[in-house]
């Protein structure tokens, strides 16, 4: 697909009409409910509003009314894809303001379940970006690995989407026994899967059509956005949080942080924004492999205060998500409730450039693009 | 890398009086406050500037300091008068490798900052967050309107500690 | 009914009453409306998807609302939403049918206090047929949901229907 100049659709001698295109929030392919106001002339896109909102539940109000350990399940329903991330993020956001220091085993634990959230939230962005296209089979192959995924989560904490497991200070439950080995399984049945879905869907010639050189996202107008994430590294910049701004246990670990080369089309397309998952993937497994041979012995509840009441006071943490830099602003006034919690959702942030890369482009890519970017609508909206 | 401190002696240097105050005291990140009628044209400062080159706003957080005198209604109700709203900014710098935080407060009655979506685009939705949940007027705004409330929402500003909810939306019952 | 394990080689008759096969016919594919709420959209997704497969039911996704039977509200509802929910209600054809997927949609959830912008249940603005409790409910929990609504069109009369408006909670 090409970029078109709009300046040109306009000189042609061929008349057109500009026109408002409403898609959503009822659409099998906005990821949520989220509304876009296309403006198009013909088939190509002059301008795009989106507009977000209708999942806002009001997750910043809900924090000044509840005490700081009964924000952790909120947390979870924000990025519903990324539960685990979200507690993690936030944990060590308390973390950090009450100078706890956790059991080493504890984020050991934490770094597996943040990578096996990472594998299955992509998992979940790869295989509806498939649907989204066209192509269902990968859909059906991504969400037969992401079972697997959720029934390690399962047998950890009892929860398959909202886990309520990475609590401050601590975790709420020891790994299960059987969850060492069942992972070893997950991983050495799941790196032939990854192949497949290359050739499924990376390698397909239909695909590559669709998205290479498509939605093409500058490095200087991503960090300008403040896009984070997997978009921003798909865009050719290499950064990544656990590295540039380590937390948790991640520097005791040796992994790629791979960045999008223009391979099928320029750097920073859909294709680029696309394959920069796969391959985040194959990462992820080896942080893991890593961490589950290293794993130490210990108690994972030792650290976890009684009575969670941190001093008077601000902090801003930020952990990568799977869609990129999630941060908490906590203000804290010395009592039972924190004064302010502001969520800097990585996907609000990469909705606002979104019109910036469908100009040009025409309604169908419209499609394509927002399956790239991956967003999470209730992280939006929060 | 600079400190926040080095960085305020430079700030206080070029801009005088609009920077008001480095606080490293209580809090466990240090900030500057700064006037918010001057705050875009440091903002652009601190993005332009060779030594600082913070190219990236990570979080603009809208905050009701309640902190002026709290009214209740013979129904219990609370309503703060007078007192500030602050608007805290997260900078940094993807080249240099250093953050900062800025912090601006306006009078609760009237409002008033600049938008920064000048030095940083990504400041856009976020203002216009601060906006609808704390009413927040941001001047030079390229499009200043409600973005996660619904556009006809007329009860206040959802986030205000004074906040009360209204009975009905639409005909829809808003208590439980 | 047993109707697919007999042989039809011979062009044989089969008698029934109209209302059993009316709601045979209705209850075997309920096309329901493809979309998502929040978070529970996500384990409808993955009912829908291998493992547990919702499509032996004869439930697939259907992107318009004017070709649908049942719309399952899966997640939390919020005031800008339920404006537009109403409208996809009203845009379905008789019979038509709603699943409440999740304690957002049937009370509001763990939202039901402070929730500024959240409907305090789905109910209030359309009829609910089947509540499906959990948050979010495991993809057998809407299942079963669906079985209870199988159940409920099986036992349908054409001349009163059974189902009535408000169930439970009134506006």
């Amino acid at each position: 697909m090409t970029q078109y100049s709009i300046q040109n659709t306009k000189d042609s001698k061929l008349k057109t009409e500009e026109m408002v295109l409403n898609m959503g929030p009822q659409h099998p392919s906005t990821h949520g409910v989220l509304r876009l106001e296309l403006q198009i002339d013909g088939e190509i896109i002059i301008d795009v509003v989106p507009h977000i909102g209708y999942l806002h539940r009001c997750f910043e109000k809900h924090c000044e009314a509840m005490t700081y350990p009964q924000i952790i399940p909120y947390t979870d329903r924000m990025d519903y894809l990324a539960s685990m991330y979200n507690e993690f993020g936030y944990a060590l956001a308390m973390e950090r303001l009450m100078k706890i220091e956790v059991p080493e085993r504890v984020e050991y634990i934490r770094v597996i379940m943040g990578e096996l959230q990472r594998i299955a939230s992509h998992l979940v962005a790869l295989g509806t970006y498939g649907a989204d296209i066209g192509a269902f089979t990968p859909f059906l192959f991504c969400f037969r690995d992401r079972e697997r995924i959720l029934h390690l989560f399962e047998i950890t904490c009892g929860a398959r989407l909202l886990y309520n497991y990475i609590w401050i200070g601590g975790l709420s439950h020891d790994l299960h026994p059987d969850f060492i080995r069942l992972t070893k399984e997950f991983i050495k049945d799941f790196r032939p899967n990854v192949k497949e879905l290359n050739e499924l869907l990376s390698y397909n010639r239909i695909f590559i059509e669709r998205t290479a050189n498509v939605g093409i996202l500058p490095i200087e107008t991503a960090i300008n956005y403040g896009v984070t994430g997997p978009n921003l590294r798909a865009s050719g910049l290499k950064w990544d949080l656990r590295r540039d701004d380590p937390y948790s246990a991640y520097h005791k670990f040796d992994y790629e942080i791979p960045v999008g080369s223009g391979e099928k089309g320029k750097t920073g397309d859909c294709w680029d924004r696309y394959y920069v998952r796969v391959l985040e993937m194959e990462e992820s497994l080896k942080i893991i492999e890593q961490a589950i041979d290293t794993i130490p012995d210990g108690d994972v509840s030792s650290a976890i205060p009684k009575r969670v009441k941190p001093p008077e006071g601000q902090i801003y943490t930020r952990v990568e998500n799977p869609r990129g830099e999630l941060g908490y602003f906590i203000i804290s006034d010395g009592s039972l409730n924190p004064a302010r919690v502001k969520v800097r959702a990585p996907s609000f942030v990469t909705m606002q450039v979104f019109p910036e890369l469908c100009k040009g482009f025409m309604v169908a890519d419209v499609v394509a693009i927002l399956g790239s970017v991956d967003i999470v609508l209730g992280e939006i909206d929060r | 890398m600079k400190t926040a401190e080095e960085i305020f002696n430079q700030l206080k240097e070029k801009f005088g009086s609009s920077i008001i105050e480095l606080k490293t005291d209580k809090p466990v990140e240090p900030f500057i406050v700064v006037h918010p009628l001057e705050i875009d044209k440091i903002c652009l400062f601190l993005r332009d500037d060779k030594e600082l080159l913070f190219d990236s706003l990570m979080n603009l957080s809208g905050v009701d300091d309640a902190n002026g005198t709290k009214v209740k209604d013979d129904k219990g109700l609370e309503t703060i008068n007078g007192g500030t709203l602050s608007v805290y900014y997260h900078l940094e710098s993807t080249k240099l490798r250093h953050k900062l935080t800025l912090k601006t407060s306006a009078d609760r009655e009237k409002p008033e900052v600049v938008t920064v979506t000048e030095s940083w685009k990504g400041a856009d939705w976020h203002e216009r967050e601060a906006y609808d949940m704390y009413g927040i007027i941001f001047l030079n705004h390229p499009d200043l309107r409600r973005i996660l409330m619904p556009y006809d929402w007329e009860y206040g500003f959802p986030l205000r500690k004074d906040y009360k909810n209204p009975e009905f939306y639409q005909g829809m019952k808003v208590p439980y | 009914m047993g109707l697919l394990d007999q042989e039809f080689t011979e062009g044989n008759i089969v008698i029934a009453k109209t209302e059993d096969l009316f709601n045979w016919a209705r209850l075997s594919s309920l096309w329901q409306v493809g979309f998502g709420l929040a978070c529970c959209a996500i384990e409808m997704m993955a009912t829908s998807a291998s493992h547990y497969d919702f499509d032996r039911f004869g439930v697939i996704p259907r992107p318009s609302p004017r070709q649908s039977d049942v719309i399952i509200i899966s997640g939390t509802v919020t005031f800008k939403m339920a404006i537009r929910i109403k409208r996809l209600y009203e845009q379905m054809p008789d019979p038509k049918y709603v699943i409440s997927m999740g304690s957002c949609s049937n009370c509001g959830g763990p939202y039901w206090e402070h929730g500024y912008h959240v409907l305090k249940g789905v109910d209030r603005v359309i009829p609910v047929d089947v509540y499906v409790p959990g948050c979010p409910p495991r993809p057998e929990a809407l299942l079963e949901g669906l079985l209870k609504l199988q159940e409920k069109i099986r036992n349908e009369s054409i001349v009163k229907p059974i189902r009535s408006g408000f169930v439970g909670k009134s506006a």
